[in-house]
C-alpha cells in the first residue's frame, strides 16, 4: 500500500473533530504508513488526541493565521505538508474549510481530487473510492493512475477512530515536526459566524432525528383556511423537544420567493433532495411532502424512514419509507408534541 | 458605488432533475443511457450564479457578465433558449462534454483557457462566479482549479450572499457546518465565488433580454471551440442505481394519539 497522509484541521478549541477521527479511521484501514498532517493556530491537543493512532510521522502548520478557515491561508498549509509528506494518497474529511481548499491543492501538486466519497479501501491492491454521481442518484466506484490523489471523505459515513482497541480514547503526548510555511499575501479577512436567517437554530447535523417538512403544511387545510402559522409552531415545537433537525422540499424553501403563505423556520439551508443536502441521520419523519425521485434523494443516507401523509398512493412514500401514515399532519403532530411536553 | 466589476459564470447543463436516470457503460466509460434525449436544465447551482451575477451587475453600473459553458454544442442551444430569457449576458461556448463522469481537472483546465480567451477581460475586475458543485460531478473541485489556474487564490465556496461595498471591497457569506454561515470580507477582486443558492428567486422570462442575447448567444455556439475532456488515469470499476426498495407498511384509519405514540416509542428505540 502506497504512504499516505492524513489533513486534518484543528475544531476551534483545538481539538481534532469527528469528521476528522472518521477520515482518520479510514486512512488506518487501508493499510500503509500514515503521516498525519495538522493545520491550526496550536495543535498539540490534536496531535495528543491521537498520538497512539500509530502514525508514522506527525507534522503541523501551526499560527494564528492558520486558526481561521480561509482559501489562501488554508491551501498554503496544505501544500506545504503534502510537499512535506510526500505520499502519494492524501485523505482529509470533507469540512466545508478543506472542501474549499483542497480541490485547489491539488492542482497545485499536479495531482487529481475525489470530493463526497463515501468509502475509500483497496480493490485488487489499490485504493477506490466509492462516490454518488447526479446527486446521489448513482453509485460507482472509481480509481486514478495519478499521484498525488486527495480523496476528501463525506462525514458520517465510518465510525470515528475512537483510541487503539484495549485503551480507548488514549491521549497522549506526539512528537510534532513542524512545517514552516511563509505566509501567504491575502486581501481576505474572516469576520467570523452568523446565524441564517430563523428565530432558532433547525440545522443539527447530529442528531439522531431528521424532520422534513413539505410544502403541504402551507396549503388549505380541512378547513379551507391556510394555518402556516400553526405549522411553524408545531414544526419548532417538535425541533426543540426531540432536538431533531429539519430538512425541507425545494418546494417548500422555494415559497417566500413566490408571495405565498411561509415558515419562516425554513431557508434555503434547510433543502434536502436533488438540489439540496443529503444529510445522515439515523431517522427520519416526513411530513406533508409529496413527488418522486427528486425529493427521495434527500432520504438516501438517513436509514428508518417514515411518513405522514393524507395521500395513501403518495409515491413519495411507497417503496420508500417504512411506514406510512395515513393522517393529518397537523393533528399527529400536536399529539406527537403534546407527548414529548408531558 | 464601486467599480464595475467583470464577472465570469461558469456552468452548464444538466439533465432534468425529473428525469429517470440510467447509467450505461461503454468504450470511454459510464455515461447516461440516452442521454442526448434527456431534456436538459442549466445545472441549479450554475443558474444560482447567473443571477446572481446579474444581479451584482445590475448594482453596479459598467459591470458585465459572460456565461462560459461547456457542454455538447446541439444541447446548450436547447438550454440557452430558456436561459437566455433570464439575465443578460454573454456567452462563452465550449463543445464538449457536459456528462457527471468527466474529469474536473480536464474540465477545469478547458474552463480555464476559454477565460483566458475573452477578448478584453480585465482580470483585475475578475469576479469568478459558479456552482460550488455541479447536480451532475458533484464534485466541488472545478471551479477551484480554473480559480487556480487564472492566479485566483481568494477563494469562496457555498457562497449565500455577496454585499459589496463603496470602496469596492465585499463581504461574503459561505455555508459552513452546523446551518451558520462564516462572513468573510475580501478587498477587492479577483476572486472565485461558488455559489449555493443565495437569495434571489428565479428571474422571470423577459423576452427582450432573450432577444438581446440570442443575437450573441447564436454566432457563440456557432464558432464554440472543441473541447474534448478526456479521463485520463481516470477508470470506473462499477456504475450502479440503488436498487434498495422499501415494503413499506401502511398504517390508515389509526387514531392521531396512537399514531403519535407508536411515534415517539420509534424515535426512542436504538
Amino acid at each position: 500500500m502506497e504512504n499516505i497522509l492524513l489533513l486534518a484541521h484543528t475544531e476551534a478549541d483545538g481539538s481534532l473533530g469527528k469528521a476528522g477521527l472518521e477520515a482518520l479511521a479510514t486512512a488506518l484501514e487501508l493499510g500503509g504508513a500514515v503521516t498525519v498532517g495538522f493545520v491550526g493556530a496550536a495543535t498539540d491537543a490534536a496531535a495528543g488526541q491521537i498520538a497512539s493512532c500509530g502514525a508514522a510521522r506527525f507534522l503541523a502548520v501551526t499560527g494564528d493565521a492558520f486558526g481561521q478557515p480561509r482559501y489562501t491561508t488554508d491551501a498554503a498549509a496544505a501544500e506545504a505538508l503534502c510537499r512535506a509528506a510526500d505520499c502519494q494518497i492524501v485523505i482529509a474529511a470533507g469540512t466545508s474549510r478543506w472542501a474549499r481548499a483542497l480541490p485547489g491543492v491539488a492542482y497545485r501538486l499536479g495531482g487529481r481530487v475525489d470530493t463526497h466519497a463515501t468509502g475509500l479501501a483497496l480493490s485488487n491492491g489499490a485504493p477506490a473510492v466509492t462516490r454518488w454521481f447526479y446527486r446521489q442518484r448513482m453509485e460507482a466506484v472509481l480509481s486514478r493512475t495519478q499521484r498525488p490523489w486527495v480523496v476528501l471523505l463525506d462525514p458520517g459515513c465510518v465510525a470515528p477512530w475512537t483510541g487503539v482497541p484495549g485503551a480507548p480514547g488514549t491521549a497522549g503526548t506526539a512528537t510534532v515536526e513542524a512545517v514552516s510555511v511563509q505566509l501567504p499575501a491575502t486581501r481576505t479577512t474572516v469576520m467570523g459566524y452568523r446565524a441564517p436567517k430563523a428565530d432558532e437554530q433547525t440545522i443539527r447535523p447530529d442528531a439522531k432525528v431528521l424532520l422534513v417538512a413539505g410544502a403541504g403544511w402551507t396549503k388549505k387545510q380541512a378547513d379551507g383556511a391556510v394555518h402556516a402559522a400553526e405549522a411553524e409552531q408545531l414544526i419548532l415545537g417538535f425541533l426543540r423537544k426531540a432536538q431533531a433537525s429539519l430538512g425541507g422540499s425545494k418546494s417548500v424553501v422555494d415559497l417566500s420567493g413566490e408571495g405565498e403563505a411561509v415558515l419562516h423556520c425554513m431557508t434555503h439551508m434547510n433543502q434536502i433532495g436533488q438540489t439540496g443536502s443529503t444529510p445522515r441521520h439515523a431517522k427520519g419523519l416526513s411530513t406533508c411532502c409529496h413527488g418522486e425521485e427528486p425529493h427521495v434523494v434527500g432520504w438516501r443516507f438517513v436509514n428508518q424512514r417514515r411518513a405522514i401523509n393524507l395521500d395513501d398512493a403518495c409515491g413519495w412514500a411507497r417503496g420508500k419509507a417504512d411506514v406510512l401514515y395515513v393522517a393529518d399532519a397537523f393533528e399527529v403532530m400536536r399529539h406527537v408534541n403534546a407527548m414529548l411536553e408531558a | 458605488m464601486s467599480t464595475p466589476f467583470q464577472i465570469v459564470v461558469c456552468g452548464s447543463f444538466v439533465p432534468d432533475p425529473l428525469q429517470t436516470l440510467e447509467p450505461v457503460t461503454g468504450p470511454a466509460g459510464p455515461s447516461l443511457k440516452n442521454e442526448m434525449m434527456l431534456p436538459a436544465v442549466l445545472d441549479p447551482w450554475a443558474g444560482h450564479a447567473l443571477f446572481e451575477a446579474a444581479n451584482l451587475a445590475r448594482q453596479t453600473p459598467g459591470s458585465k457578465v459572460w456565461l462560459v459553458s461547456l457542454g455538447a454544442k446541439a444541447k446548450l442551444q436547447q438550454v440557452m433558449m430558456t436561459v437566455a430569457q433570464k439575465a443578460p449576458f454573454e456567452l462563452v461556448a465550449l463543445d464538449g462534454p457536459a456528462s457527471g463522469f468527466t474529469d474536473s481537472f480536464e474540465t477545469a483546465a478547458a474552463l480555464a483557457a476559454a477565460i483566458e480567451g475573452i477578448a478584453g477581460l480585465d482580470r483585475a475586475k475578475l469576479l469568478l462566479f459558479g456552482g460550488w458543485e455541479s447536480a451532475s460531478r458533484g464534485a466541488g473541485s472545478t471551479m477551484q482549479m480554473v480559480a487556480e489556474r487564472l492566479g485566483i487564490t481568494e477563494q469562496f465556496q457555498g457562497v449565500d450572499q455577496i454585499s459589496v461595498s463603496d470602496d469596492g471591497s465585499f463581504e461574503v457569506l459561505e455555508r459552513v457546518e452546523g446551518g451558520r454561515h462564516q462572513v468573510s470580507v475580501c478587498t477587492a477582486p479577483p476572486a472565485l465565488l461558488g455559489w449555493a443558492t443565495g437569495n434571489l428567486p428565479e428571474p422571470r422570462n423577459n423576452p427582450q433580454v432573450g432577444m438581446a442575447n440570442m443575437r450573441t448567444v447564436m454566432p457563440a455556439l456557432q464558432r464554440a471551440k472543441a473541447a474534448p475532456i478526456g479521463n485520463a488515469g481516470l477508470a470506473f470499476s462499477g456504475v450502479t442505481l440503488p436498487k434498495q426498495q422499501r415494503q413499506t407498511r401502511i398504517v390508515k384509519n389509526m387514531p392521531a394519539p396512537e399514531i403519535a405514540r407508536e411515534i415517539i416509542a420509534w424515535m426512542g428505540e436504538e
